[in-house]
């Protein structure tokens, strides 16, 4: 572990970041090495790549001359660096196919994934925690049961197949629906729904774990043999200790919805980052994979950071195990 | 450790399902009424029934037998994937427990690199880099999977390396490795047992999901034939409407026997994972 200055102060949430943010140093290195290794590594030629997707019969002397204007005939930990300094720099390159720059490309197509994801975990988190909470205190009950076995339902449903059945009763039947994104609201229903279906599923299982295992607490027995109305031990006491689980679930689906819309942009033609990417896959675009696979690194373990972070506020207790380790 | 006898039962049930799928999954191409890639323009989006039980694409492919074609794909794939992570994920987790100090560091330290890669991020860096083709995307998946293996195998080698039966062990002169296949890997089975059930419908719908994505494979598998009927959802449901039953299915079953295997194996439910 990290030595932290004494100047830093002695305020241990701080300590614990400023530890943190020196241990994700390490890990950030080894993914943008990963990734450029993975690309490296790639059976196929970038530079032939790059030549046929705009078009041309590359000849080996056109081929070879490219490679070294590109700097692709160096040693390969030079051409990393290079590229690693670059990319610190914030100049990630410009894509193979349309020679667009790609911090570009990943700006314009941020705030549609954005959107998606935000909305489909705030429509999650709207449904799940209540219904979570409702399977487990009327554990064994017939509610339980029919909740039970819809999340189990949802949970066994991939978001692809589920938005290609609301598209064809919402939008093909019904016409409730545009079948292609606009910039309107209406037409991100369908897609958050569906993301947000087999999360919703998946999440009421979680909630419901966390909120029993909390009522089998002692607490909770004492709350009661204290005269306590159930509702008030439910919301003041079960539901704060059941949060830490809840926030926890929350941000990591955050983190699987950074790629893991690609499908749905696809079926709903929105330009966000899974249909970039997704694309450029197909195109063999590397530099733009790149920027996409570190960025989204990037972004994940900063999410988890600040969901360990909210700990700290969430449960006083948290901040013991901050101060050593 | 109080397992009821019916939740053995279904257990018992659910597996002998899911072993007769498996195997029917290895030679049902060969069950199909017709050549799953035949292509017939004359008997083109045909409705099933008739000679076409589920109809036949845009090609005048018939849909059942790609569904019986693409069983072995998804399915097949599915177990690959599972068994290519857990084997890896354990001679990670097991090298790195068992020898601890500055190997272990290392490993868990590239474990954390592999980890920093958001869902299936890592898998569309590994097909992207392959390029398309069913036995890339098997290979995709399990890049990401094995991480949780190696730390689950590897949590158990710390704890059960300080057991008196394994210093015993040690002091009678056993090997290292006589230590590990004979002690230490016997007693960590279950968890990874558990962990792999509840891998495999992961496994199917990653699969499944990055043939969507035409990142996989592009013959008969159900995910690419989602991808292809989509299109012509509107005049051919059916093209899009049995593939997806069929992911829907086998994901039902596979979730079922994960809860399953968890609760015989591990009635404590402390192998409750927050991905699966």
């Amino acid at each position: 572990m990290a030595r932290i200055p004494k100047w830093l102060g002695q305020h241990t949430v701080v300590r614990y970041v400023v530890r943190r943010l020196l241990t994700l140093i390490p890990v950030l290195l080894g993914v943008t090495l990963l990734t450029y290794a993975l690309m490296y590594l790639s059976p196929k030629d970038p530079v032939e790549m790059m030549l046929q997707a705009q078009g041309t019969a590359p000849s080996r002397e056109v081929v070879e001359a490219m490679r070294r204007q590109l700097g692709l005939d160096r040693p390969f930990v030079i051409q990393y660096l290079d590229w690693l300094w670059r990319f610190v720099r914030g100049d990630m390159d410009v894509s193979y196919v349309d020679g667009a720059s790609v911090a570009g490309k990943l700006i314009t197509a941020l705030p549609n994934t954005l959107k998606l994801a935000v909305s489909s975990v705030v429509v999650t988190a709207i449904f799940s925690v209540p219904l979570g909470i409702l399977t487990a205190v009327y554990q064994g009950k017939a509610v339980d049961g029919i909740i039970r076995f819809l999340s189990f339902i949802g949970n066994s449903l991939p978001n692809y197949i589920v938005s290609l059945g609301l598209l064809y009763f919402f939008a093909l039947k019904l016409g409730w629906f545009p079948i292609l994104s606009s910039r309107s609201l209406i037409s991100l229903v369908l897609p958050t729904l569906a993301l947000a279906i087999p999360m919703t599923g998946k999440y009421i299982r979680q909630v419901r774990a966390a909120v029993l295992e909390q009522l089998h607490r002692p607490y909770v027995d004492g709350g009661v043999s204290r005269g306590l109305k159930t509702r008030t031990i439910l919301f003041r006491d079960v539901l704060r200790n059941a949060m830490i689980t809840i926030v926890t679930l929350m941000s990591m689906s955050v983190g699987s919805l950074l790629g893991g819309t690609a499908a749905i942009e696809m079926i709903f033609v929105l330009p966000g980052l899974g249909y970039m990417v997704t694309n450029a896959v197909t195109a063999r675009d590397y530099p733009v994979i790149q920027g996409f696979v570190v960025w989204m690194s990037v972004i994940y373990v900063v999410i988890n950071l600040l969901t360990d972070i909210s700990y700290y506020y969430m449960d006083p207790r948290v901040s013991v195990g901050m101060g050593v380790e | 450790m109080n397992v009821s006898p019916g939740t053995k039962r279904k257990l018992t049930v659910l597996l002998t399902i899911f072993i007769l799928l498996c195997i029917f999954s290895l030679f049902s191409g060969k069950l199909a009424p017709h050549d799953a890639e035949f292509v017939d323009l004359s008997a083109t989006k045909q409705p099933p029934g008739g000679e076409y039980p589920l109809g036949t694409d845009g090609l005048g492919r018939c849909i059942w037998s790609r569904i019986l074609a693409g069983a072995s794909s998804s399915i097949f794939a599915s177990l690959v994937i599972v068994v290519l992570s857990m084997a890896f994920g354990c001679a990670v987790g097991i090298v790195s427990g068992y020898s601890g100090g500055v190997v272990d560091e290392v490993i868990m330290r590239i474990v954390d690199v592999f980890l920093a890669f958001p869902g299936i991020v890592l898998s569309i860096a590994v097909a992207g880099m392959l390029g398309p083709g069913l036995k890339n995307g098997v290979l995709a998946l399990a890049a990401t999977g094995w991480t949780q293996y190696a730390r689950l195998i590897r949590s158990y080698v710390l704890s059960l390396r300080q057991e008196n039966f394994v210093k015993a062990a040690r002091l009678n002169g056993q090997s290292g490795i006589s230590i590990l296949i004979r002690h230490i890997f016997p007693n960590a089975i279950r968890p990874v047992v558990v962990t792999g059930t509840l891998h495999l419908s992961g496994a199917m719908l990653g699969i499944s999901g990055l043939s969507f994505l035409g990142l996989s494979s592009s013959s008969a598998e159900w995910g690419s034939m989602l991808s292809e009927g989509r299109s012509l959802m509107q005049k051919c449901p059916w093209m899009v409407l049995y593939p997806a039953l069929a992911i829907f299915l086998v994901t039902i079953l596979f979730n079922l026997l994960g809860d399953s295997v968890r609760d015989v194996l591990d009635p404590s439910g402390k192998n409750r994972t927050l991905n699966n």
